[in-house]
């Protein structure tokens, strides 16, 4: 009944990045978007527009998504030159139509970085991400050896700090914005919700080294401090972790250098 | 006709857990690397199984369809996690989380698996702190709980609105944790198109690698589905878009039974559906209920703003119709209100599938910072999607598809009908019986990967012979695998008129109309004729550009849509053969005079587990009986 | 012992050896102005304090070669990070690309490096080498012989006693500036190592781990005080030579030709 929605159905102009493999070039084709409603999604007028395509048999746009509420991190797209768009705060897929004026020109591209090689159109492979993650950001736990949960009290001010950093969607946005392709938010973001909570302490140390290690082998450039990585970052996630993580690596150098090593030998009895 | 014995152990009920994993047969640590384990899906339940598994010597390999184990869906889950850790000196135990999940599953579940479910629940928690899940906390430093729906304690455990993204990264990290020490080999973009089954036994599966589009065969000695639910049969839900039913739906066809696939949950507050494009529904917390209030036009078609309706126009029909419970009936109730209303044309919204939920009241009562304080980040959510300010206008909302308690047929060890595949989380059937209640998806997931399945698994394993995994170039596989590359050549090569999302759409809205909030016979029985047409027409004039060698979205897509509209014809047979109400499955000839759901523990106290019988032949329709031993089945009631 | 490796090695370490070496360079460039200012005193001043400095043998260039080194490093690593960002960033350019928040200062660093560097070297062969502009430098006759009229004091302890004749490096620095190219030219460049710096000074923080929301803004509000404060220190000395402020005296004969 209330028709909430005044604005009028309005068009705009796509160049979307197409590239059809990763060893394939890729360039901008322009795709006209009609009647779409404000309250579209961004993701739904590609959906639109992917609809024509296969009705007039033409390949549709490849894009990544899946939850489409801003916490899954597959959504990747660059709008406009900024990594998830206009908004703040808000992944791709939480962008709206109602962002954009009748006429605008839209550019769709992939989140760029050697570390992130385009798999096809607006998809790139962010495996590097998982591997980082493999080299050190977990707490081992086997199944079955936990303490009870509550022996261990964690100030409410840690835990909260720690949840902060763990909120990370492991999109890349991170270093699609980053000038220098740099993975520091992400890999500082597990550092710092690992090493503030007392659980994370016993492989502290190890973490960081292995992580930071890994991330510089697979090709992400270094961190020069204009935090256009947390300012693109859906979840918000603030450039202090990396701070952090810059003082934990120093401190894990130190320690690694200077610790007595144990003598190490058999197996006792 | 398969046999389906449920394998629950003798013995009091509390004892049943703990007397099994002392029977049940284990297999020496030299052993378990010779052990080959197939897990497909990394969300809670896979990437718990995985993990443990390999941290238990077995050899695992993972493949999931996402670019990384991370995205699986139970990210998205908001509220919570149950478990019976009484923290709060509350009155909670083991057996209330029990009894509080059986009853609110409407005396559809086993008892035995909810027990267990219960008991293992304490044992989570501390597996996830030890993990470092940064679950809230009080200034004291310990864990802080919050109620939720169906309880009168306080026992849910949760990390602000994101329970589910850190219980599943706390999984992926110990997933990632096996993989980096190369105990789990793990494939992502990894499609299960197909299960093998080798002298009926699961041994394997058929993989399209979605990047690629190569297809390879996979043989192991167990293989472990845990691949999530069906809820995008209805095409609009709270489901992420690429959660599917094809690997349990091939499991199926394979041979495993289906298990009461018509139980759905439906969550009353959503937001509603603003046009034909809408991809999906997100989800506004039910605590909204506590002081909003839920109201719809008087008249049909009064087209006024809502601040332009006196209140003597308005029609708050919950408070009318429950005065005891208002507006915080029980979800289904609330669901299938609000679509009364609807039907009846005073549905509000440009598509007038919509009620008010209005503030105004508690804005008045509490003023507006109050309700900012509690529930600013939801009015953030709601702003974001529509534009409009729940400050100033009441937030529409709908009723929306958001869980599937139906699933994969299993016995107590989480194995399937067809020895040596076992179903862990929402793909199986087990606990949650005919209506889930909130905070327990992520605990069973959690549950059946970390706690259960790492003993059952290896009862199964010891009476296999180590190395007697068949290879690859079984005829099974092999017929296997022209049974995917014909599927695959056959989407391609259709060349029709229409996406698949035309198809998907117009299956969700059949299941819908017919298989949703409120189910009757007329409606599933013309749902029975609609959806093989549907079927008849995707496969005429489905149009899937492009080729199977390449990433192509619209091919996986179509895989997905044609197994949910066979999968959709089976939920409305499911329906239409449970003449009862129960939970989430509410037929219309069913009701008590209140509304409420009519069950007939007589005739229906037990699992209808559905079995393929090939391409165009009825399934057969097994059953097994709910015994229950220590309960007494009894009406739900919440006033 | 990986140490040298993980500073020399990885990112976050060579970025650490940046935000070292900067801090020292931020240390000896603060001391060299506040030295500098005295120029604004009696020639006394300036030129106690040089002949001092020189007199400090070893020390000197045990001072030097640490500065040089600091320097060196500090450029390595920058140039080291630059192209390793520079492969980072991938193959293919994004077609639009937009700046969200970062500072002005920050996005044009390698652009100020690279001109304070050359700043570096003409001011060294101007002022320590001599090599341009030698007309006003130290070989000139006239400029080696300025006789002190009191004691020049360090710290309490006198130094340099009236009446020793030192280098004239006061009327030095007053007609090395007297092009008006230069002194332009100093004060672009001061300006640019000030614009440098904002983001440097600040920056050291982050990557030493010392900064966090709680503190950033004081901390930003006391760099950019602080880069002005140079930049104002440091371009006042060129702008009085500039603008008449500061003129050097005219050489008497009797001065100068005095034992």
């Amino acid at each position: 009944m209330v028709a909430v929605n005044t604005q009028q159905p309005f068009s705009v102009t796509l160049r979307v990045w197409r590239q059809a493999g990763p060893a394939q070039p890729g360039k901008f084709v322009e795709y006209a978007a009609k009647d779409l409603s404000p309250n579209m999604s961004f993701l739904e007028m590609l959906d639109v527009v992917n609809d024509e395509l296969t009705v007039k048999g033409e390949e549709p746009i490849a894009f990544a998504h899946d939850c489409r509420e801003g916490i899954c991190g597959t959504c990747s797209c660059t709008i406009n030159g900024k990594p998830h768009g206009p908004g703040k705060g808000i992944a791709t897929c939480q962008t709206y139509m109602r962002s954009f004026k009748d006429g605008d020109t839209i550019f769709v591209e992939p989140f760029r970085a050697r570390a992130f090689p385009v798999v096809k159109d607006l998809i790139t492979d962010r495996t590097a991400f998982d591997t980082i993650t493999q080299a050190g950001g977990f707490i081992t736990a086997r199944a079955g050896s936990a303490p009870d949960a509550n022996a261990l009290p964690i100030p409410k001010g840690d835990a909260d700090l720690a949840m902060d950093a763990a909120q990370c969607i492991g999109c890349g946005a991170c270093v699609a914005a980053c000038k220098n392709a740099s993975a520091m938010l992400f890999v500082s973001a597990k550092v710092g919700h690992l090493g503030l909570l007392p659980q994370g302490q016993a492989e502290r140390d190890r973490r960081v080294l292995a992580m930071v290690n890994t991330m510089d082998t697979l090709g992400f450039g270094s961190c020069t401090n204009q935090y256009e990585c947390s300012a693109a970052c859906p979840k918000l996630i603030s450039h202090d972790f990396i701070a952090r993580m810059n003082r934990d690596y120093l401190k894990a150098t130190f320690r690694d250098a200077f610790k007595p090593a144990p003598a190490g030998g058999g197996g006792g009895a | 006709m398969a046999t389906l014995d449920s394998k629950i152990p003798s013995g009091p009920l509390a004892d049943k857990w703990r007397k099994h994993k002392t029977e049940i047969k284990l297999v020496n640590p030299a052993n378990k690397r010779k052990y080959e384990v197939i897990v497909v899906g990394a969300g809670l339940a896979g990437a718990s199984a995985a993990a443990t598994l390999a941290d238990l010597g077995y050899k695992v390999k993972c493949f999931v369809f996402h670019d990384s184990p991370r995205r699986a869906h139970s990210i998205a889950a908001q509220g919570g996690i149950n478990a019976a850790k009484n923290y709060q000196n509350d009155g909670d135990s083991v057996h209330r989380l029990f009894y509080d999940t059986l009853k609110g599953g409407d005396y559809r579940a086993r008892e035995a698996n909810v027990h267990r479910l219960a008991e293992v629940s304490v044992n989570i928690i501390d597996q996830c702190v030890a993990q470092g899940v940064p679950f809230a906390r009080e200034y004291g430093g310990l864990l802080a709980n919050r109620s939720f729906g169906g309880a009168q304690v306080s026992r849910t455990f949760y990390a602000r609105g994101q329970t589910g993204q850190q219980l599943l990264l706390g999984a992926y990290s110990a997933l990632s944790r096996m993989v980096g020490a190369g105990a789990v080999d793990l494939h992502t973009n990894s499609e299960m198109l197909d299960l093998v089954v080798v002298d009926g036994q699961a041994k394997g599966v058929i993989i399209r690698d979605l990047v690629t589009g190569e297809i390879t065969r996979h043989s192991a000695d167990a293989v472990i589905l845990a691949t999530g639910g069906y809820g995008n049969v209805f095409n609009h839900s709270t489901s992420a878009r690429g959660s599917n039913t094809t690997a349990i739906w091939r499991a199926y066809k394979r041979g495993a039974c289906m298990a009461n696939p018509c139980y759905t949950q439906i969550h009353p507050t959503c937001i509603p559906v603003s046009g034909d494009y809408q991809s999906k529904l997100t989800l506004m917390s039910e605590s909204l209920r506590n002081d909003g209030r839920i109201w719809a036009p008087r008249k049909t078609g009064d087209n006024r703003a809502p601040a332009e309706i006196p209140e003597g126009d308005r029609d708050y029909y919950l408070e009318r119709l429950y005065p005891s419970f208002g507006n915080l009936a029980p979800r289904d109730i609330a669901s299938r209100a609000a679509k009364r209303v609807c039907d009846e044309g005073r549905g509000v919204g440009p598509t007038g599938l919509g009620v008010y939920l209005d503030f105004a009241d508690a804005i008045h009562r509490l003023g507006e910072p109050a309700v900012r304080e509690r529930y600013g980040n939801l009015f953030d959510i709601y702003h974001e999607i529509t534009a409009e300010s729940a400050y100033k206008s009441p937030m529409r909302i709908y009723p929306a598809v958001h869980y599937t308690m139906g699933g994969l047929w299993v016995d107590y060890n989480l194995m399937s009908n067809v020895p040596g595949l076992f179903v862990l989380g929402e793909a199986n059937f087990s606990d949650h019986g005919a209506n889930r209640l909130g905070a327990s998806a992520l605990m069973q997931g959690l549950a059946d990967g970390y706690f259960v399945i790492p003993y059952t698994v290896g009862d199964y394993l010891a009476g296999q012979k180590p190395g007697s995994r068949p290879s690859v170039d079984a005829p099974e596989f092999k017929q296997a695998e022209v049974n995917v590359r014909g599927m695959t050549t056959r989407f391609i090569s259709n060349k029709g008129q229409q996406p698949v999302s035309y198809f998907h759409k117009k299956l969700g809205k059949i299941m819908w109309e017919h298989c949703g909030m409120a189910r009757t016979k007329a409606g599933l029985e013309a749902a029975l004729q609609k959806i093989p047409a549907l079927r008849d027409e995707f496969n005429a004039s489905v149009n899937v550009p492009g080729s199977g060698d390449t990433l192509n979205q619209s091919l996986e897509q179509a895989g997905r849509v044609a197994d949910f509209i066979e999968l959709g014809e089976l939920m409305c047979r499911d329906a239409l053969t449970r003449e009862e109400s129960c939970g989430g499955h509410f037929r219309e000839e069913y009701q008590h005079p209140d509304g409420e759901c009519k069950r007939d523990d007589e005739k229906f106290g037990h699992v209808a587990a559905w079995e393929f019988q090939g391409e165009g032949k009825a399934p057969v329709r097994n059953t097994e009986p709910l015994n229950y031993e220590f309960t007494k089945m009894s009406v739900r009631n919440y006033k | 012992m990986n140490l040298v490796g993980n500073l020399f090695g990885s990112s976050i370490g060579r970025k650490i050896l940046m935000a070292v070496t900067g801090l020292i360079l931020i240390g000896f460039v603060i001391g060299h102005l506040v030295g500098n200012l005295q120029v604004f005193s009696h020639p006394d001043k300036l030129n106690g304090y040089a002949h001092f400095l020189r007199s400090l043998g070893p020390a000197l260039w045990i001072a030097r070669i640490g500065l040089l080194v600091a320097v060196v490093i500090h450029i390595w690593a920058a140039t080291v990070l630059t192209l390793e960002s520079k492969r980072a960033r991938g193959g293919e350019p994004y077609g639009v690309k937009t700046w969200i928040q970062a500072t002005l200062s920050s996005r044009y660093m390698r652009w100020t490096g690279v001109v304070v560097l050359a700043f570096l070297l003409y001011h060294l062969a101007h002022f320590t080498l001599g090599v341009v502009q030698s007309d006003t430098f130290k070989e000139t006759e006239a400029l080696r012989h300025y006789k002190m009229t009191a004691d020049y004091h360090v710290l309490g302890f006198t130094v340099v006693r009236a009446g020793s004749e030192v280098l004239d490096v006061h009327r030095m620095v007053l007609l090395g500036f007297q092009p008006l190219v230069v002194a332009i030219f100093y004060i672009i460049a001061v300006g640019l190592l000030s614009l440098h710096l904002l983001h440097g000074m600040d920056s050291l923080f982050q990557t030493l781990g010392w900064r966090n929301a709680r503190w950033a803004r004081s901390l930003r509000t006391f760099v950019m005080l602080a880069c002005a404060a140079y930049f104002i220190g440091s371009a006042a000395i060129p702008g009085a030579v500039l603008t008449g402020l500061l003129k050097p005296v005219p050489v008497t004969p009797s001065v100068a030709a005095h034992p």
